[in-house]
């Protein structure tokens, strides 16, 4: 018997019965507050700044292309190829290289990089929380090696919190492998519970809505 | 006139007998009758919490026999109090007819200062006693009666009385019936964690609602050398 | 059988740091927590559904179980299916050697060190490299975790400093902030070079088929992307119905765990990457397995303990755990669902001291946020482990103490008369350290080994009747 069958098998004895499909599941609470768009940007920034990242409301695609040439001087930054980050000019920045179709050469590049550039697909206003979905567009390796993580965010998706996401988005790998949420920068307190940043992932985290 | 009986438990009948003077004091000076019927011994709950379910059975069935037509029993224990009211149901389980009287007595049992601050609705019941005191939260009387505010309330009534929190009030003693004499060190370093954070608090006495605590804390206290004393609710409130 | 490690025991308690160590750790998650949750009003009735789900999942895991298989196996994940340790270890040596693995990296998976998986591997001289800071530094000192989210709790920063120095061969450094980044550009070069990278799961998703993983530091971000494979190991329990049920889970997890309404990185994994996608792994393995949950599923009264989302609640406010640390448990499950778990899978017999190493207390399930009744299940293990030991014939001592015990108990006169015979050989006037002769031993003994016992005067009934007759 296979280790498939056998395992099957004996949760079936133990539950005393074949296996029909059951009654739906009991309910799982979902609450979407009525928060305007608006209204969202000050209690998400807060949340993000209460966790030691750094918020900022770019006016203009000049000022987020001015706020991240600031953060990353001469870089070297990766860019991803969201459309947002080229549209807005970001990707043309002095230290930035963008554009990677292959795995080897963006590893590379993110290994040495000291600042990755993202979009988001989402933001979560209440926990602070950072929405990536790997596609094309958005690698997942750039908002993870580089020390740095920058950002950038489109006001319309901020979603009030992670039942919003989940309602807007019921079955997030339709469309993807891999969907992070980002809640803060990198964190341990493994020893001695003293809280160190940026142990594995990017230890400065700048979200930019736009 | 209204009548009680009272419960004393094992542990206040042999070991702290003035709790029970005290209880009984505090009822009739409320106006109650107070009956003791003498064929009491225990609730059972040492053999059911060392895993003993058989001679539970056999000391609850007693219990049950002797407390049949009492109207409104009252119990100066919190641990107590839960077995009676609540475990006595799972004991009897597969025995229909006690499982019934364990059903019919759980409206009729009542913890000493739920009692006061429930059925009888007082708070001040004249008492005074010039002393600094902490409240020790008994783990059952918490978390399986949801005794946390009642006896503070009582409490803040008695005249002379200044009332402390200690930072780990909610904490185990470390009693635990059996476990106390089965893992007697570890129930030592418990005890010597709340007596070291009732020295912290400045109490000269520490109150609660179940003498087994009480002995486990007096108990480290005096093995301490530390003068504080421990005091039952009831004694508190009989206080004058 | 054995009985309860007290040399270990005693030593743990006399370690004035570890103890220190221990509470202050404690009390800190503990804090956090309560921290966390006076900002969340509906606790309680996310609790309550938490627990209702995973009623209704464990009792339809069967049909749960293929529905996830149905979805992982869609999106392209593979589904292995493992009884025990030695099927996941086979498995896992026999990817490697297909592959041509040399260098595996593993996140923090206490399933994975349920089934010792790395001392498994390391047989095959292809032990994986810990990645979690706190599992690393474990790792290097060959020990146990000591709490089920922080585990090396016991470490100050001196004894990581010697243990990076030595195995590590870099220059002493005490600073917490400098260990952590030698750790990070150790780890970071074995992340880019690993050819595997095992992880665990928090939750399976049954409509998705999709995994779920939390974390704080980064390195399972790092162990499910850069690697070309990822494996995956999960007990069989760890599955949810929906995608929408980690509205319920997530709120209870991070709070319940460490205080955080969200941990810094959720994955939510489905299959390896697709074709349009830059990087993630090529291949994705998901193991579910059951080493025994089967047999716990086939228990009605305790099958609750599988609802477990191990949030470590239950550890930070046991204050047996806070003294004795997670080193005195048997297995690598300790705490309050290291107690319950333990006899549920290795027998009562196999430790049977552990579930009443409890002063019954009751926090554990009181901040339990799936609302396993810990205390129930631990007065029912008691009951069963004298019911296995009368079945053997062992114990007979104990039994016949409390059959002779409600023997009094249900005589009133017998009880009195044992109460006057105590009161004449104990003292009466003072709290006493010691009893006379014989009763030092023993119950009696025991007690006063570590505190006074009271008087043992009159009785209360024997001052009722006086008080009625002087009334009279």
């Amino acid at each position: 018997m296979t280790a498939r069958d056998e395992i099957l098998k004996r949760a079936r004895e133990a539950l005393g019965g074949g296996f029909q499909q059951p009654a739906t599941p009991p309910e799982a609470r979902i609450v979407l507050p009525e928060i305007p768009r608006e209204a969202r940007i000050e209690p998400f920034f807060r949340a993000v700044t209460n966790l030691a990242g750094k918020a900022y409301l770019a006016k203009s695609y000049a000022d987020a292309r001015e706020y991240v040439a600031a953060v990353i001087g001469e870089g070297p930054a990766v860019a991803s190829n969201a459309p947002l980050l080229a549209e807005s000019g970001i990707t043309y920045l002095p230290g930035v290289q963008a554009g990677f179709t292959d795995l080897q050469a963006l590893r590379q590049a993110c290994a040495s990089a000291a600042f990755g550039i993202t979009s988001a697909e989402f933001a979560l206003a209440d926990t602070g929380t950072l929405v990536m979905l790997s596609s094309a567009e958005e690698a997942r390796m750039i908002s993870l090696l580089p020390p740095v993580h920058i950002a950038v965010v489109p006001r319309v998706r901020i979603l009030t919190g992670l039942d919003e996401l989940l309602w807007l988005v019921p079955q997030p790998g339709l469309s993807t492998s891999s969907m992070v949420l980002i809640t803060g920068p990198s964190r341990t307190a493994d020893i001695e519970q003293i809280l160190v940043r940026g142990v594995h992932g990017p230890g400065e985290v700048h979200v930019l809505v736009i | 006139m209204r009548r009680v009986s009272i419960f004393v438990t094992c542990i206040v009948d042999q070991l702290f007998p003035q709790i029970g003077m005290a209880m009984a004091t505090v009822l009739e000076r409320l106006g109650y009758a107070v009956d003791f019927p003498e064929d009491q011994t225990c609730c059972g709950q040492p053999a059911f919490n060392t895993g003993y379910r058989d001679e539970a059975r056999s000391v609850a069935r007693h219990f049950l026999k002797v407390f049949r037509d009492a109207e409104i029993i009252v119990v100066p224990s919190g641990s107590c109090t839960s077995m009676i009211a609540h475990h006595y149901q799972e004991l009897f389980a597969d025995e229909p007819e006690r499982l019934a009287e364990a059903r019919r007595l759980e409206p009729r049992v009542w913890e000493f200062s739920k009692f006061l601050t429930e059925v009888a609705q007082v708070e001040d019941v004249g008492a005074r006693l010039d002393k600094v005191v902490a409240f020790h939260d008994s783990c059952h009387g918490l978390r399986e009666l949801g005794i946390k505010e009642g006896p503070r309330r009582l409490l803040s009534r008695v005249r002379g009385l200044t009332l402390r929190e200690m930072d780990t009030a909610e904490e185990c003693c470390g009693f635990g019936g059996t476990f106390s004499v089965k893992f007697p060190e570890i129930s030592g370093g418990m005890a010597r964690t709340k007596i070291d954070s009732i020295v912290r608090c400045g109490a000269e006495a520490v109150v609660g609602v179940d003498a087994s605590c009480l002995m486990q804390i007096r108990g480290a206290l005096s093995r301490a050398g530390l003068p504080v004393e421990t005091m039952h609710l009831a004694e508190v409130l009989a206080h004058r | 059988m054995s009985g309860p490690p007290q040399e270990k025991i005693h030593e743990t308690l006399v370690n004035i740091r570890l103890q220190t160590a221990i509470y202050t750790s404690t009390a800190r998650l503990a804090d956090h927590r309560r921290t966390a949750l006076s900002t969340l009003p509906e606790f309680e009735e996310l609790r309550t559904q938490a627990n209702l789900i995973k009623r209704h999942t464990i009792e339809n895991l069967g049909f749960y179980l293929e529905q996830f298989e149905s979805n992982a196996k869609a999106h392209g994940a593979q589904v292995v299916w493992a009884r025990d340790a030695d099927e996941v270890a086979d498995f896992v040596w026999d990817l490697s050697k297909r592959k041509n693995a040399q260098l595996i990296v593993k996140s923090k998976s206490m399933t994975s060190e349920e089934i010792d998986l790395n001392e498994r591997l390391a047989h095959h001289d292809l032990e994986p490299v810990e990645t979690d800071l706190g599992e690393y530094i474990i790792q290097l000192a060959g020990e146990r975790p000591y709490h089920i989210v922080a585990p090396a709790l016991h470490k100050t920063r001196y004894d990581v400093a010697d243990l990076f120095s030595e195995k590590l061969g870099v220059p002493r450094e005490v600073e917490i902030e400098k260990q952590t980044r030698i750790a990070r550009s150790v780890l970071r070069e074995k992340f880019l070079a690993a050819d595997i990278g095992i992880s665990g799961a928090n939750f399976l998703i049954a409509d998705s088929g999709a995994v779920t993983i939390v974390e704080n530091e980064g390195n399972i971000r790092l162990t499910t992307t850069a690697p070309k494979i990822h494996v995956v190991i999960a007990g069989i329990e760890k599955i949810i119905p929906r995608a929408q049920d980690l509205a319920v889970f997530l709120k209870l997890l991070g709070r319940s765990g460490t205080g955080q309404a969200l941990t810094v990185y959720t994955s939510f994994l489905t299959g390896p990457r697709r074709a349009e996608e830059i990087d993630g792994p090529d291949e994705l393995y998901i193991v579910l397995l059951d080493n025994g949950r089967t047999r716990l599923l086939a228990d009605r009264e305790k099958r609750e303990s599988l609802y477990c989302i191990r949030c470590g609640a239950c550890l930070n406010h046991c204050p047996v755990y806070r003294k004795i640390g997670g080193h005195n448990y048997p297995w690598v499950y300790s705490g309050p669902i290291g107690a319950i778990i333990t006899p549920q899978y290795m027998g009562v017999a196999h430790e049977p001291w552990l579930p009443f190493a409890s002063s019954l207390c009751g926090a554990c399930g009181e901040v339990c946020p799936v609302k396993i009744d810990i205390p129930k299940l631990l007065l029912d293990l008691r009951a069963e482990v004298h019911a296995d030991e009368a079945e053997r014939g062992q114990g007979r001592l104990e039994r016949l103490g409390f059959r002779v015990w409600a023997w009094v108990m249900r005589h009133p006169r017998l009880y009195e008369i044992a109460g006057l015979m105590a009161s004449a050989v104990l003292p009466e006037d003072r709290w006493f350290a010691r009893a006379p002769g014989l009763l030092n031993h023993g119950p009696l003994g025991a007690w006063l080994s570590q505190r006074d016992l009271p008087p043992v005067g009159k009785s209360f009934r024997q001052m009722w009747r006086e008080r009625r007759k002087a009334a009279e």
